[in-house]
């Protein structure tokens, strides 16, 4: 681990460009790739001791999850269960309890990919060494991306939370080292590649996440599923985050966020499109996965997620749909 | 005699370093803190290989905060050459590190950054540059242009090549067959300890606390390294956290500290990083294996053939043997076996959890219920009427056989209902399957020593260079001196991994219990005998003694155990000889594996629902560590069917899933409850305790036994471990 200068922000007012160094808050990714010197700060500026550690109604019904909030108390907050249960799920599907014990709301967001090329610094990469190439792409690629790549980086983000987020419409709420604060729909809080996968996300240097809003009157039918290799404390091959409405029997207010496919949580707006306003069907649900799939590629070992995807999704629109299920909330 | 005492063998004593292990008081290596300022040292691995080192620039490094060297093949003290000598074998020859400009493969280790903490070795190891100047290396033995060739011997000392009967004629002549490849994945112990060593110099003496499985050959290995005497290197290695083959012998990090501790005239701690482990400790190979199997139509087995590629990591001459328990399974007129390597430039292969049968039987019992299944036979009837009644390669005879017996009673027990057509079990959304398998692996006897001490209170001390690597060494110890000296567990202590003990087997092969227990009972044999004889000789007829407290019981009375023993303790040793068992019928251990799994209909993701053992390895020296023991193998099974596999970058020769997030050992989740069966047994023939090895039966079978359930599932017949969802894709039905 390279040395570097440790501060402690009381508050998010105190950010300043002085004090400017990366935020550090569980630790559980950032301190893993400081000590194989991926990450090289000059300074850590601790905010798990600046406030932000609240989850309060917002007089417009929306939710305000502050970006301290650990993943084990979002998960088990009951508004979210009960309200933003593809959140709850999405949560308790990741890592382990450990883990979600100290890592945070913002962290969580911010994780970095888990790409094993991006963890060897003897290997090529552009994300962590822009410029120095991507040996995944011919290489070991079995979790990387099908949508949205760059001939750059296939890298895919590891989130379950953020996928969960994406399909919600959650907003990140942000402050810049200037005092300006804004706000950024969870699903264009990353980037896509690009020619700079070295930018994960749009947030600027210094940029504090102060909370992420979930909006009120959530879709009613939730779910997350993420399918993996074993059955816990593994990435996501793929995964999947779905609400809707049934309307006289239709679906409506379609939302599908994928993970494990691309460099951003994925929403799937063309299959959302396709299913809106139709009676669920095996035949509906596989017509709007090819659309969303019609510019999917493969790199070789991932392939099959071409396949896997469109199943998986259907499978969840399934039981989201099925009458059994929802006898009473049709 | 206490009736307590006289049972002791075979009950569930607790752990009797349970309580110093969850309370922090074991010291594992890397907690060892020598009385000198300890060092730490950091390994420096090469980015690429083979090849030259054309430069290595440490300036930066030696600039760095807390640095006090580092060590290259430019400074590093003068070892005797890598590999030597020859004849010695893998365990005893040098180790040399540093030793010159040439790179074996990617992570070989070359500098060694030694600083006061251990942050400050990590950083300054960063600060290390290297140019390698690489030559073509071979990775992959599966590529078209290599070299295939025939070890001189196989682990274990098994055969190369094997043949009984004639193969091609048998072959032929069946109504039935199966021929396929099988391949199964590399793979790593990652045992939870990584290797470490703490080494200390005093003048020419050196010291080493490590975590090691076998110490006696250990201490060679530094020797025949460093070119000094064996007994100027003393070993300690009293707590081990798992070492599943990897910690057989002397690695890395070990002989490192020990250059390091030279040059710096410091005590040198050098752990393991988890990335470390993957490349400086040794690993199991990939295999590809292919079968031919025949039967007649009556599935009767006719002829089976087995030949096997590994990889051999280059002059390290080890090869597995996975066609070794087909040569001993079933029955069949003609069975041929052989077993080929291919050099490669990649770390160390060598022994992982059960060697040969963990992968062996894997392809083999999905090979036989694929034949099983042609000839339209449930599978256990099918290894039921297959059952050898003497050694199917060498006709000897078989030493309790009861390979059909743990057939029968697992499928009791499991409420085995026959095969199913594929995909018929189905409930909701997943497909469920139900499969089995047979177990076998070889039992050994190994030389051993040990040496107990009566002290006049009463304290008996066991002492041997055996280690406890996790499996209950300690606790079985005690309970075969308890049983055998008559004396109460709470006054025995066993002192275990230091080489100026008895050397014993140590840790390895599933012997340890075997060889240690039975020199331990033969000291308390002996011990018991002579306290007998010198109470005779004060006119005290004696024929069962028992002690307690200070005092020796006999024929009713007792007598101060002071007046028996001289200065204070009485000191005795005892030992195993293998070759007074040698009788020349061939022994293994048995098991027979019953699982049921589910498929997800939607994604084939793969879960094991249910697992079931029933073995017999002779009479159990404690029931509750014999259960964990097979628990673990059983665990293990579920890994190499479905989780472990070590990828490597074959462009490179680089291992990628260097962690546990990437490299997955089967979690809590996946394993569903276990349920182990042990048949009642005394293997007379095979040692003086009836015992048999344990430790790695479990993970044989279990693996063919969740992939033939695979198939019943899904219709699918996968022959690549472990299995992965996309193998099962494309056959499963819409959801
Ligand atoms: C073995 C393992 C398994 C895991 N499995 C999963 C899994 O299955 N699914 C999953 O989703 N995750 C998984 N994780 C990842 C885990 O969820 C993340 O490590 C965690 O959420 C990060 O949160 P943290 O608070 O510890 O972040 P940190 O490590 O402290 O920070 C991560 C990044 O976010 C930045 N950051 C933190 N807070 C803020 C803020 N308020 N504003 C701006 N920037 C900020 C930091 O500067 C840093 O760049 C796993 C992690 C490990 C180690
Ligand atoms: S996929 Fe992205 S993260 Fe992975 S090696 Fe390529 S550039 Fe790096």
């Amino acid at each position: 681990m390279k040395p570097f200068d440790y501060s402690r922000l009381d508050s998010p007012d105190a950010l300043s460009p002085l004090g400017a160094g990366k935020f550090l808050a569980g630790g559980t990714n950032l301190i893993d790739l400081m000590k194989h010197e991926i990450e090289t700060p000059d300074a850590l500026v601790d905010v798990t001791r600046a406030g932000m550690k609240e989850i309060s109604q917002q007089p417009d019904g929306s939710i305000r999850i502050g970006s301290q909030i650990t993943n084990t108390d979002l998960a088990a907050n009951s508004d979210v269960r009960q309200n933003y249960p593809v959140l709850s799920e999405a949560l308790l599907w990741g890592a382990t309890q450990q883990l979600r014990n100290k890592a945070t709301t913002g962290g969580n967001f911010l994780q970095r990919t888990r790409c094993q090329y991006f963890y060897d610094t003897a290997r090529a990469c552009n994300k962590r060494d822009p410029g120095s190439g991507c040996d995944a792409m011919k290489g070991l690629n079995r979790f990387h991306a099908i949508l949205g790549a760059s001939s750059s980086c296939i890298a895919v983000h590891p989130s379950d939370m953020a996928v969960a987020m994406a399909a919600l419409d959650a907003e990140v709420l942000t402050r810049k080292v200037d005092g300006v604060e804004r706000r950024i729909p969870a699903s264009e809080l990353h980037r896509l590649p690009g020619d700079a996968p070295e930018r994960d996300h749009v947030l600027e240097n210094g940029e504090l996440i102060m909370a992420v809003d979930l909006p009120a009157s959530p879709p009613r039918l939730q779910s997350y599923r993420k399918i993996r290799d074993r059955s816990s404390y593994a990435f996501a091959v793929v995964s999947a985050a779905v609400a809707l409405d049934l309307d006289d029997g239709r679906m409506s207010n379609v939302r599908i966020a994928l993970g494990g496919v691309a460099h951003k949580p994925w929403r799937a707006s063309r299959a959302e499109t396709a299913l809106e306003g139709q009676m669920p069907s095996r035949e509906m649900f596989l017509k709007a996965m090819k659309e969303e799939m019609s510019e999917a590629q493969g790199h070789g070992h991932n392939d099959f997620k071409i396949d896997l995807l469109p199943r998986v999704v259907a499978g969840v629109l399934r039981d989201l749909t099925a009458p059994e299920r929802n006898g009473d909330r049709t | 005699m206490n009736e307590m005492t006289n049972k002791i063998i075979g009950t569930p004593l607790d752990r009797v370093d349970g309580p110093a292990k969850v309370t922090g008081q074991a010291t594992y290596t890397a907690d060892y803190r020598p009385t000198g300022k300890t060092a730490e040292g950091f390994i420096v691995e090469a980015a690429a290989a083979p090849g030259k080192i054309r430069k290595i620039d440490t300036q930066a490094a030696e600039a760095s905060d807390g640095v006090i060297a580092v060590l290259t093949h430019h400074n590093a003290p003068k070892q005797n050459p890598y590999g030597t000598p020859e004849e010695a074998g893998r365990f005893t020859q040098s180790h040399a590190m540093l030793e010159s400009d040439h790179v074996r493969h990617v992570g070989d280790p070359v500098a060694l950054v030694i600083a006061e903490t251990l942050e400050q070795a990590r950083h300054a190891a960063k600060l290390v540059r290297v140019e390698v100047e690489t030559s073509e290396g071979t990775f992959d033995q599966f590529a078209a242009d290599v070299e295939i060739a025939k070890p001189d011997s196989l682990d274990g000392a098994d055969e190369v090549d094997t043949s009984t009967g004639d193969f091609e004629k048998e072959f032929a002549a069946s109504d039935v067959t199966v021929e396929a490849s099988y391949f199964t994945g590399a793979q790593h112990s990652a045992a939870m300890e990584p290797h470490a060593t703490v080494a200390e110099w005093d003048g020419d003496e050196l010291t080493v606390h490590m975590a090691i499985q076998i110490v006696a050959p250990g201490l060679k290995a530094f020797a025949n390294t460093l070119g000094i005497e064996a007994d100027k290197v003393r070993i300690l290695s009293p707590f081990v956290g798992g070492g599943f083959g990897s910690k057989l012998g002397v690695h890395n990090d070990a002989i490192l500290a020990a250059l390091g501790a030279k040059v710096t005239g410091r005590p040198v701690r050098v752990v393991q990083t988890r990335r470390n482990v993957f490349s400086n400790a040794p690993h199991r190979s990939k295999h590809r294996q292919d079968l031919k199997i025949g039967a007649d139509a009556s599935g009767k087995l006719k002829a089976i053939s087995h030949d096997s590629l590994a990889a051999m990591a280059r002059n390290y001459p080890f090869a597995e043997a996975p066609a070794s328990p087909t040569r001993a399974s079933y029955f069949a007129p003609a069975i041929k076996t052989t077993h080929r390597v291919v050099e490669a430039d990649i770390p160390r292969v060598d022994s992982m959890r059960a060697p040969g049968e963990a992968i062996g039987t894997l392809t083999f019992e999905t090979a036989i219920d694929e034949i099983a299944e042609q000839c339209g036979i449930d599978p256990v009837e099918f290894r039921l009427q297959n059952d050898a009644d003497r050694d199917p390669n060498s006709g000897a005879p078989l030493a309790d056989r009861r390979l059909s017996e743990c057939i029968r009673e697992g499928a009791k027990k499991f409420g085995w209902d026959g095969r199913v057509t594929p995909g018929r079990r189905r409930e909701g959304n997943k497909l469920i399957g139900r499969g089995m398998a047979s177990a076998i692996r070889p039992n050994f006897l190994v030389p051993a020593e040990a040496e107990v001490v009566l002290s006049a209170n009463g304290q008996l001390r066991v002492r041997l260079d055996m280690t406890d690597i996790g499996t209950g060494t300690y606790t079985i110890l005690t309970q075969v001196a308890a049983e055998t000296l008559a004396i109460p567990v709470d006054q025995i202590t066993v002192e275990l991994g230091d080489s100026h003990f008895p050397a014993s087997s140590g840790s390895g092969g599933s012997f340890g219990a075997a060889s240690c227990g039975s020199a331990v009972f033969d000291a308390c044999g002996k011990l018991s005998k002579l306290l007998q004889q010198r109470l005779s000789g004060k006119g005290i007829a004696a024929n069962a003694i028992s002690v307690e407290g200070d005092r020796v019981r006999a024929g009713g009375n007792d007598y101060a155990l002071a007046d028996l023993v001289d200065d204070g303790a009485l000191t005795v040793k005892g030992a195993v000889d293998p070759s007074e068992f040698d009788h020349g019928e061939e022994e293994y251990s048995y098991g027979a594996l019953f699982s049921e799994v589910e498929v997800d209909v939607d994604s084939g993701e793969i879960r094991v629902r249910r697992l079931l053992g029933a073995f017999d390895a002779g009479r159990i020296l404690n029931e509750k560590t014999a259960r964990s023991q097979l628990m673990g193998g059983m665990i293990f099974g579920i890994g190499g069917a479905l989780l472990e596999e070590s990828t490597m970058d074959t462009r490179y020769g680089s291992f990628m899933n260097r962690d546990f997030a990437e490299y997955h050992i089967a979690v809590n989740r996946d394993v569903p409850e276990l349920e182990v069966h042990m048949l009642e047994g005394f293997s007379e023939k095979s040692n003086p305790l009836g015992s048999k090895g344990i430790g790695e039966l479990g993970i044989c079978g279990t693996g063919p036994a969740i992939a033939n359930a695979i198939y019943e599932a899904t219709g699918c017949r996968v022959r690549k471990f472990p299995i992965h969802m996309e193998d099962l894709l494309q056959h499963l039905p819409q959801g």
